[in-house]
């Protein structure tokens, strides 16, 4: 009846607040802050942290770089891409383009990489699966995360964000050996 | 000559001018509702895997249409009808400059055709979201352009609405809390259409050649400004409905004017910081950027839904035991009119929305969690629960309510309407519920074929992935199914119910003279009256404890979820 009536004291904002709001607002308030300092807590404890370390590119300066990786650490091919097994600790790249991830990457379990992600053309979405970590990449940066994979087997790169008819596709793998 | 008009059913004045303008941008509304009702089906039943209906340009095609008709069209002229409704009906004034209104009214019509056009040419199926360089037609965004350009007039001439009440001294006191929500409502707006206009037209210029290029990263930042805020307009209209709706079917009064006040307050300073959840996987923004951006400062915006989520049901629960149900926590809920879409309709809206809705917001908008979620179908089932069972159902709600009070028309066939809330409420809830689950095996959002035909390299997601994305395939055909019940409803009342007033005609009551004139005889509606003062005693205790006991059940929930979401997260490869 009053809610769309003005409010029934002309001083609204000087009547008192009954207790069940008021203890249902610091409760909501603590569970705001709890979950406000999760996020920076994770920073100092947590493993999965996404860096902030990105570079502004081109298709071209960053296509030269994973084709010098390539060149370098070839060590076969599989569905006509080249499978790169890069040395521990070096600088990975992977691109996106349409429609593929390239190139197939081997690494090794529990050691850290550094992994730069970038597209040719237009915006991809990085999933790897099974374990569903999920990144945006976007053409003219170049996104580099350290990982450090911790389970062997074979992974799958799917595309996340469409990026046209062949989207269905894009479908690009990492190796994790032990 | 008398230009208004008083329901003699609900006591709601009704200005000409403001009538016909609510009119339009209603059924507008609901035609896109209609054509994303009709496009979901296609949505869903490809999606489904075991039917994989369309082909996969005609669904991307089809995929990008469903998102802009019904995030965009249906929501935001839908939202023009309440702000007039909450403006001239809730203030008993006339509307400031109709002329503006129906200049803003058209290019809304005419941003939302051309728009449409150029999707179904089938050169622009670049989503809702059309991220650059990936480009689409110049009309389309064109388009896009005009409307907003629309939505931003008539959301002025609401503003200029305002301002005669006030000089006229149409109402006494402040205004009603459902205006205040509105206000909150048009004030996010502005800040939205501006975002829009400020990505949309270089992107506009960009595609006719005139700007030679569009940093990627600066539109996702930018447009996500009007893409996500776009959708805070909605939470601020609807939960203003969800107390207009309170007030009129329980005579409900608000627990407090200053709590929920202040709540809408924290909308306008907080809200679109969320802007930031589409930005949390992306390269090189910073972390401390993310993490204020992301929780709306503190989760300030999350503590005002928290507190319209005790305090709407919770004035509903006070009203209900003055009637005398007052038996044990829940005699007030269990004796509510259970049978009536509007009370129905609300009520499915606030519980999805807070339990569904509201908590996976929070979870996948967290700096860190984001990682295991992002551009899943985890975030289309998340979004489906804010707008469509909390918004789209609430529309829906205030839709029964105007069918005799502003159309003055019966509800045609009111046991479909009777049943609606749940058919709809209920799909889409199963919807949400599967692709939620699908999401966090790792299903993506926007693609065609999960069994990724075609591909060099195979990949297979787990078998309980195809089964959760067919059952909320089944859920959404429910959903469809209710949907088409709701126009059905709606629609057929405006055609065939039963008139409650001598009508003008049916197309001129859409132009300028919504019912016979006989039915205009009021010249000066009386001042609207501040709301009488409470008779007995504020009670001093817990004056709604089956709302302070739902309201911990929410808690509970939120907790339990969001921590169970930090335990998958620290599952996957350690990366920094």
């Amino acid at each position: 009846m009053t809610s769309f009536m003005p409010p029934a004291d002309k001083h609204w904002w000087k009547v008192p607040v009954g207790r069940q709001e008021l203890i249902w607002i610091a409760i909501a308030l603590v569970w705001c802050i709890i979950m406000f300092l999760m996020m920076p807590l994770w920073h100092v404890y947590g493993k999965q942290n996404l860096s902030t370390e990105a570079y502004q590119t081109t298709p071209a300066k960053f296509g030269a770089k994973v084709e010098e990786m390539v060149e370098k650490y070839k060590v076969g091919t599989e569905s006509g891409m080249p499978i790169v097994a890069p040395p521990v600790g070096s600088d990975v790249y992977m691109l996106g383009r349409l429609w593929q991830w390239y190139p197939i990457l081997k690494l090794k379990k529990n050691q850290e990489y550094r992994l730069h992600l970038s597209s040719m053309d237009w915006q991809h979405g990085w999933s790897l699966q099974p374990d569903n970590i999920n990144l945006q990449i976007v053409p003219g940066y170049d996104m580099v995360l350290k990982i450090t994979p911790d389970k062997s087997g074979e992974y799958s790169v799917i595309c996340n964000e469409y990026c046209g008819i062949g989207h269905h596709t894009m479908v690009g793998k990492i190796y994790v050996e032990d | 000559m008398a230009e208004f008009r008083v329901c003699p059913d609900s006591g709601f004045y009704f200005h000409k001018s403001a009538e016909s303008l609510m009119k339009v941008n209603a059924v507008v509304g609901i035609v896109a509702l209609l054509v994303a009702g009709l496009l979901a089906l296609g949505v869903v039943l490809t999606r489904w895997q075991e039917v994989h209906w369309l082909p996969a340009d005609t669904f991307y095609m089809v995929l990008t249409a469903h998102g802009i008709n019904a995030l965009i069209f249906w929501i935001i002229f839908f939202e023009m009808a309440v702000l007039h409704f909450a403006s001239s009906t809730l203030l008993r004034c006339r509307i400031a400059t109709p002329r503006w209104a129906w200049t803003g009214f058209f290019l809304m019509l005419i941003g939302a055709i051309m728009n449409n056009v150029a999707v179904f040419s089938g050169q622009s199926s670049v989503m809702m979201t059309s991220y650059v360089p990936m480009q689409a037609e110049p009309h389309f965004y064109l388009g896009l352009i005009l409307f907003a350009v629309g939505a931003l007039i008539q959301v002025f001439v609401f503003f200029g609405t305002l301002v005669v009440a006030q000089q006229e001294k149409t109402y006494e006191g402040s205004v009603p809390l459902v205006t205040f929500g509105a206000i909150t409502a048009a004030i996010i707006a502005v800040f939205t259409i501006a975002s829009g206009a400020i990505i949309l037209i270089p992107t506009f210029l960009w595609s006719i050649g005139y700007v030679s290029h569009i940093d990627a990263e600066m539109y996702r930042v930018i447009w996500w400004g009007m893409g996500h805020s776009s959708q805070q307009i909605n939470v601020a209209a609807h939960v203003s409905i969800w107390y207009l709706v309170a007030g009129v079917l329980f005579g409900a009064r608000p627990m407090s004017e200053k709590v929920s006040r202040f709540a809408f307050l924290l909308y306008i300073l907080f809200l679109q910081l969320a802007s930031a959840h589409h930005i949390l996987v992306d390269p090189g923004i910073s972390t401390e950027w993310k993490i204020f951006n992301t929780s709306y400062a503190m989760y300030l915006a999350v503590l005002a839904s928290m507190i319209h989520g005790l305090t709407v049901p919770g004035s509903m629960e006070v009203a209900q035991r003055r009637k005398g149900f007052t038996k044990g926590l829940f005699e007030w809920l269990r004796k509510a009119p259970w049978g009536n879409p509007v009370f129905s309709s609300v009520f499915i809206s606030i519980v999805t929305f807070g339990f569904i809705g509201g908590i996976t917001g929070v979870v996948m908008g967290t700096e860190q969690i984001n990682l295991i979620i992002h551009n899943t179908i985890y975030v289309p089932a998340h979004f489906h629960a804010t707008v469509v069972t909390g918004t789209t159902l609430t529309f829906m709600a205030v839709t029964y309510l105007l069918i005799p009070v502003l159309f003055r028309k019966q509800i045609f066939l009111p046991w479909i309407a009777k049943i609606q809330p749940y058919v709809f409420g209920g799909g889409m809830t199963i919807l949400i519920l599967f692709m939620l689950g699908a999401g966090t095996m790792g299903v993506s959002r926007r693609h065609w074929d999960m069994d990724f035909a075609g591909a060099a390299m195979a990949f297979e997601y787990p078998a309980i992935a195809y089964t959760m994305m067919a059952i909320g395939a089944i859920g959404g055909v429910l959903a469809i199914v209710g949907g088409g019940m709701f126009l059905v409803s709606s629609v057929g009342s405006l055609l065939f119910g039963k008139k409650l007033e001598p009508s003008a005609g049916i197309l001129e009551s859409f132009a300028g003279k919504p019912l016979a004139d006989s039915a205009y005889n009021v010249d000066k509606p009386e001042v609207l009256a501040m709301a009488p003062q409470l008779e007995e005693e504020p009670h001093k205790g817990f004056e709604a404890p089956g709302t302070f006991m739902l309201a911990m059940l929410l808690l509970v929930t939120f907790v339990v979820y969001y921590f169970i979401n930090w335990k998958y997260l620290a599952s996957v490869w350690p990366l920094g």
